[in-house]
Formats: C-alpha cells, sequence, structure tokens
C-alpha cells in the first residue's frame, strides 16, 4: 500500500472539511474584522442535530445515506437560525465598540454554546450508528472510502456554488463591496445589516453541512468537539490568508495533507523520538513559518498600512 | 485631605482581615479561591502589559504561566530529585519565561493584530503538547509531590501562629500572593508612566505613527512581550508550589482566553480594572454554584447539570457585560473619554455602519 498517496487522500479529506469551516471563520472576519470564536461551536451544534435525527430515524427502520440527506436538511435550518441569532444579541451590539469587546463577547458565546450543547446532549462522547455502507476504491495503490468520497465531492460542489455566488451574484457583488468598505457599500444602496447576516447564515449552512460530515466520517462527538475544529480551521484560514474565500478553501486542504503527512512520517523521519502525537505541533509549525515569510498568508491581499 | 490615609489604613486592614472573615463567613475552600484570584490577578496584569499597554493580542499567555511552574515543578520535587529553592526558581522563571517571551516574539512580532494573536495561540498550543508528550516533563500524568514554597525555615503549607493567632498554609499563601500582587501593581504603574510605557501606547494608538516619531518599535514591542511573560513566569513558580501538582491540562488555551477576558472585562490598560476583572472572574463561577441548591429547593429536583448551569450562567454575563459596557467595567477615565467623544461625533451617523472601532 502507498503510505503517501494515502496520506494525502486522508489529509484531503480532512482538510475539505477544514476549508469549509474556515470558510464561515473568513468570510465573517472579511466583512466585519471580527474573529467569529463561536463559529466552531455552531459545526458541534449541526454535528450533533444531525446526530440525533439520525438516532430518531434509524429507529424507524430507516439507513445510508438518505438518512445523511435528511439529517443535514435539519441541521442546516438549526445552525443558520444560530449563526443569525448570535449575530443580532452578541455582534451587531458591538459593531461599534472597541475591538477587542466583541471578541470576548464571542468568547462568551461560544462557551454558552458548549454548555447547552451539554445540557441537551450530556457530557460523554455520543458514537454514530453505523449507517453507511462500507465500501471502498482502490486507486494507485490507496484506498478511499465511500465517506470520503462523499465528503470530497459535498465539499468541492459546496465551495464551487459559494464562489460562483460571491463572484457572479449581485449579492454577492454586495457582500465584496461590504467587505472593502462598508460606509460607501452603504452609499451605494447596500443593505449592509442585512448583507452582515447573510454572511451569518452563509457560514452557519457551511458549517452545518461540515458538522454532518465530520460526525458521518468520525463517528463519534460531543459538546467539546468544535474547540479544537475550530481553532484548526481558523488557523486554515489564516494560513490561507484571512478574509480570502480561495485561501481559506486552499489553507484548510493544506493544513489537512500536511497534518495526515506530518502524523505518518514524524515517526519515521525522527526513528521514533518524536510520534504522532505531535501533528498538533506540526500544524502550527507551519502556520508560523508560513506567516513570518508571508505575513498576509498564502493568498491574502498584502494591504499596505497607512496612518 | 486626611481623608486619603483614613481610607487607605481602612483598606489595608480590610484586605489582611480578609482571608480571616472569609474563613469564617464561607468557610476555607473560599479562602483557597482567594489565593487562586490573586494569581490570576498576577496573570492578568502580566497579560495586560502587552494586550493592555502595548496593544498586542496575545492569546498564549498562559504558555509563560507553565514554564514558570513547570520549572519549579521539575527541580523542586523528587521527579528529577532536586530540591532547589524559592529565591532560584523565582528569579529562574521569571527569567526563563521573559527569554520565552523574547523568543516567541521575535519572529512574529512583525504580524499585524489577529495573525499575532492566532501565532500566540499556535505557540501556546505547542508548548502545551510538548509538555503532554515529553518524558522529561512526566506526559500527560503531570508532576506531584511537588515542594511547598518555603523562604529560609518558614514553609508557607504550615501553620504558624503569630500573637496567639492561627495562621494556616492558605493564608500564609494568600498574603504571599497579596505581598507579589501589590508589587506587580506598583511595577506596572511605573511602568506606565515611564517613557517606555508613553512608547507603549504610542505603539498601541498608532503604530506607524509611532515609528515615523522614532520609536524603534519591534524593540519595544518584543520588550512588552518579555515584561508580561516575566509576570506570567512568576505566576506560574507560585502556583506550582501552591499547588503541589502541575500537569499540561492547566495550560490549556481555555485558560489564555480566560485570563484575556479578565483583562478586557475590567478595563485594559487600567490597573483598577484590570484587578477587578481577575478577581471577579475567579470567583464567578464558584459564586454560581449554590444555584444548584437553590434549584433543588425550587423544584425540589436538579434538572439541570449546575456543571454546565453555572459556566452558563458565566458565560450570559460575559456576554451581557459586554454589550453593556464595551469599554471594561472600569476603564481609565481617559479611554472612557475617548470613547464617548467618538459616540458624540457620530451621533449623526445611522446605526448601520458596520466598522468596527477604529478600522481604517
Amino acid at each position: 500500500m502507498d503510505i503517501f498517496l494515502q496520506q494525502v487522500i486522508n489529509g484531503l479529506v480532512q482538510g475539505s472539511i477544514y476549508a469549509l469551516v474556515a470558510l464561515g471563520y473568513t468570510m465573517v472576519y472579511g466583512i466585519i474584522e471580527l474573529v467569529n470564536f463561536a463559529h466552531g461551536e455552531v459545526v458541534m451544534v449541526g454535528a450533533l442535530v444531525s446526530l440525533s435525527v439520525i438516532e430518531r430515524l434509524v429507529s424507524r427502520g430507516y439507513t445510508g445515506w438518505p438518512l445523511i440527506v435528511i439529517s443535514v436538511l435539519v441541521a442546516i435550518p438549526t445552525c443558520i437560525a444560530l449563526g443569525l441569532g448570535i449575530e443580532r444579541v452578541a455582534y451587531r451590539p458591538l459593531r461599534r465598540a472597541p475591538r477587542l469587546a466583541p471578541l470576548i463577547s464571542a468568547i462568551g458565546v461560544s462557551i454558552a454554546l458548549q454548555q447547552i450543547a451539554a445540557l441537551i446532549w450530556g457530557r460523554n462522547y455520543l458514537h454514530y450508528p453505523d449507517i453507511l455502507p462500507k465500501t471502498q476504491y482502490l486507486i494507485g495503490g490507496a484506498v478511499i472510502s465511500q465517506v470520503q468520497v462523499v465528503i470530497l465531492l459535498s465539499a468541492a460542489v459546496l465551495m464551487a456554488a459559494l464562489w460562483v455566488l460571491v463572484q457572479r451574484t449581485r449579492l454577492g457583488r454586495a457582500m465584496r463591496a461590504t467587505a472593502q468598505n462598508p460606509a460607501v457599500a452603504g452609499l451605494m444602496g447596500v443593505d449592509v445589516n442585512r448583507i452582515i447576516a447573510t454572511t451569518f447564515v452563509v457560514g452557519s449552512a457551511l458549517a452545518a453541512v461540515a458538522g454532518t460530515l465530520i460526525g458521518a466520517y468520525y463517528q463519534v462527538g460531543n459538546h467539546t468537539m468544535g474547540f479544537l475544529l475550530g481553532l484548526k480551521a481558523f488557523t486554515a484560514a489564516v494560513l490561507g490568508g484571512i478574509g480570502s474565500l480561495g485561501g481559506a478553501m486552499a489553507g484548510g486542504l493544506l493544513l489537512g495533507v500536511i497534518e495526515n503527512l506530518g502524523a505518518g512520517y514524524m515517526g519515521k523521519l525522527t526513528d521514533g523520538a518524536v510520534g504522532s502525537n505531535y501533528s498538533d505541533v506540526f500544524a502550527f509549525l507551519m502556520l508560523v513559518l508560513v506567516l513570518i515569510f508571508r505575513p498576509s498568508g498564502l493568498l491574502g491581499e498584502r494591504g499596505v498600512e497607512k496612518v | 485631605m486626611k481623608l486619603r490615609p483614613l481610607l487607605f489604613g481602612l483598606a489595608l486592614v480590610a484586605v489582611l482581615a480578609l482571608p480571616f472573615l472569609t474563613d469564617l463567613a464561607l468557610g476555607r475552600s473560599w479562602v483557597r479561591l482567594l489565593d487562586f484570584a490573586l494569581l490570576y490577578a498576577m496573570l492578568a496584569l502580566g497579560l495586560n502589559i502587552v494586550v493592555g499597554y502595548a496593544g498586542l493580542l496575545d492569546l498564549g499567555y498562559v504558555a509563560f504561566y507553565a514554564v514558570g511552574a513547570y520549572l519549579y515543578a521539575m527541580l523542586a520535587s523528587p521527579h528529577i530529585g532536586m530540591h532547589l529553592p524559592l529565591w532560584v526558581l523565582l528569579p529562574g522563571g521569571a527569567l526563563l519565561a521573559a527569554a520565552f517571551g523574547a523568543l516567541l516574539g521575535a519572529p512574529t512580532l512583525g504580524l499585524r493584530g489577529d495573525y499575532l494573536a492566532i501565532v500566540t495561540m499556535g505557540f501556546g498550543e505547542i508548548i502545551r503538547i510538548f509538555l503532554r508528550n515529553l518524558n522529561v516533563t512526566n506526559g500527560p500524568a503531570g508532576i506531584d509531590l511537588i515542594d511547598p514554597i518555603q523562604l529560609g525555615n518558614f514553609s508557607f503549607s504550615a501553620t504558624h501562629r503569630l500573637f496567639g493567632l492561627v495562621i494556616p498554609g492558605i493564608y500564609n499563601y494568600y498574603f504571599l500572593f497579596l505581598g507579589l500582587t501589590v508589587l506587580i501593581v506598583l511595577m506596572s504603574r511605573r511602568l506606565e508612566g515611564s517613557r517606555i510605557g508613553r512608547a507603549w501606547a504610542a505603539i498601541r494608538e498608532d503604530e506607524i505613527a509611532a515609528r515615523a516619531m522614532g520609536l524603534n518599535t519591534k524593540n519595544l514591542k518584543l520588550l512588552a512581550f518579555a515584561m508580561g511573560a516575566t509576570f506570567g513566569g512568576i505566576s506560574g513558580v507560585l502556583f506550582a508550589g501552591f499547588q503541589g501538582f502541575v500537569s499540561p491540562e492547566s495550560f490549556t488555551m481555555n485558560e489564555s482566553v480566560m485570563i484575556l477576558c479578565m483583562v478586557v472585562l475590567g478595563g485594559m490598560g487600567h490597573l483598577n480594572g484590570v484587578l477587578l476583572g481577575a478577581i471577579l472572574l475567579a470567583i464567578l463561577p464558584e459564586a454560581f454554584r449554590p444555584l444548584a441548591q437553590l434549584q433543588q429547593q425550587t423544584f425540589g429536583e436538579v434538572y439541570l447539570d449546575p456543571a454546565s448551569l453555572r459556566m452558563l450562567l458565566f458565560a450570559v454575563a460575559l456576554i451581557a457585560v459586554m454589550i453593556l459596557r464595551p469599554e471594561g467595567l472600569w476603564p481609565s477615565p481617559v479611554r472612557k473619554r475617548e470613547l464617548h467623544a467618538s459616540e458624540e461625533d457620530n451621533a449623526s451617523t445611522p446605526d448601520a455602519d458596520p466598522a468596527p472601532g477604529g478600522a481604517a
């Protein structure tokens, strides 16, 4: 079996999930310059809601992919409502506040969502029922499972759709204008509040899908799962250049691949002294290195600072 | 003018009597909580130098706390078999943390605001992962049986008698931490008004203008990083000696986030505010504890997990304070005036303007 190819495949799958989550971070950051700390928690809620739906329906005899589709159709509106609520309650009143106030408020939302999830779903790890076929395909000496294929494809379709939305539609143009200069966009007749809300809707919908996919892939979830995922996705967004959609996608995929290659090879390269438990170190080290040489991320715009 | 020394005297008596009164009124576990509140106060004061004075967002501050704690844990416990005294390890921890601060700061200080935040966060996690996986630090199990803090023959964890007063260990730590907190407050206050402090303020307000005025912004930022780290390292040494046990789980990113919340919630850059924020946030989760009993009394049954409920209330309080007082609970008068001045300027523009404060 080709270990290199295998790790790249696993990395791309993991990375495409990172990318979906990273898009949520980068879109919000691009428009209101806020690190939406609670975004990882929205993903967590998406994953747990879809798990609840799956469990309900499995007991009635449903199984297979249709079940995932139904669960994602429940998770998306839930997460959208959540995202809109968060924006309205915790961020909108703070748009004119000092820079760190919305960040602390976001941290508050993140803790609150974790605890609400703990109240609803309990504190233990929840296991997903085995509902998906275990079909595997061979490519060039590596194995890719059906779940992985579906994750890659749905992530690709969603990213393409987002690209079209942002680059080719009226709404997308309004979003780009708001990102560039909210005040001027407002003068040009863009309803800035609506655009910001829309950004949260799109980001939360992507988070819901990402949550469901993570659940289907790792088959385990609990109320703290959003934290590390959010951290990684945010890292991916920064790696690619925060505020840039292409950057978030590239950063996510790159981070996934780096992590998996790191986990796969680190033990071998260092003769067992440093094992796969250092894969997170690898991810963050990569981030630091990239930022030292390209301070605005891989695809970020290199803005000139002015007084 | 006679009122001031009187008030000061009263405050001094109150602060000195606090552990005795707390013990009587609320029990010994609350005295322990006071000790932790003071430790957090020291940490928050340290982070305040980085975030409040120099305006650098650091989300990995707990790394320096960890460095200090592990230094003491490894060199004053049976772990390696060394038992170095505090007067070696306290400056040692401070120096090592400062070195780490400079080391981590050097390659990253060219980065802009939020990029710096994520990189410091990454560094914090890297240090924690190393602590978790290295053999010298005993991995996830951590190090226990750490020597209590001792100065000469005076052990802080032992019970002492003074003029007929019984003073248990946690009281001793309270007074030790109190003394050091006061020391750090004094140092911070002197720093704030010094040439360096004013240079930091200039960098915080406008880095490019500060550079144009001839300030060496890179070195000044590095100094802020190292200075903040020093206080983190000192708190870490004290924490290890006080707790007697360290493990990587004490140094998660949540901890960094909590310290940042203390600084911002209290009123960053303002010493009174930072102290208030630290003590409030350290005590608040405990203060919500009786809610479980209240729930039981009212409904006859515990419906909601008290641990979750209390963190939930904590989170709601965090959001509410930020919405009601975005400048913090006790901001410095200058900062408050600035904020309200800009409010008046913009009174005519509609609410739709989403530009976050000062984004250009």
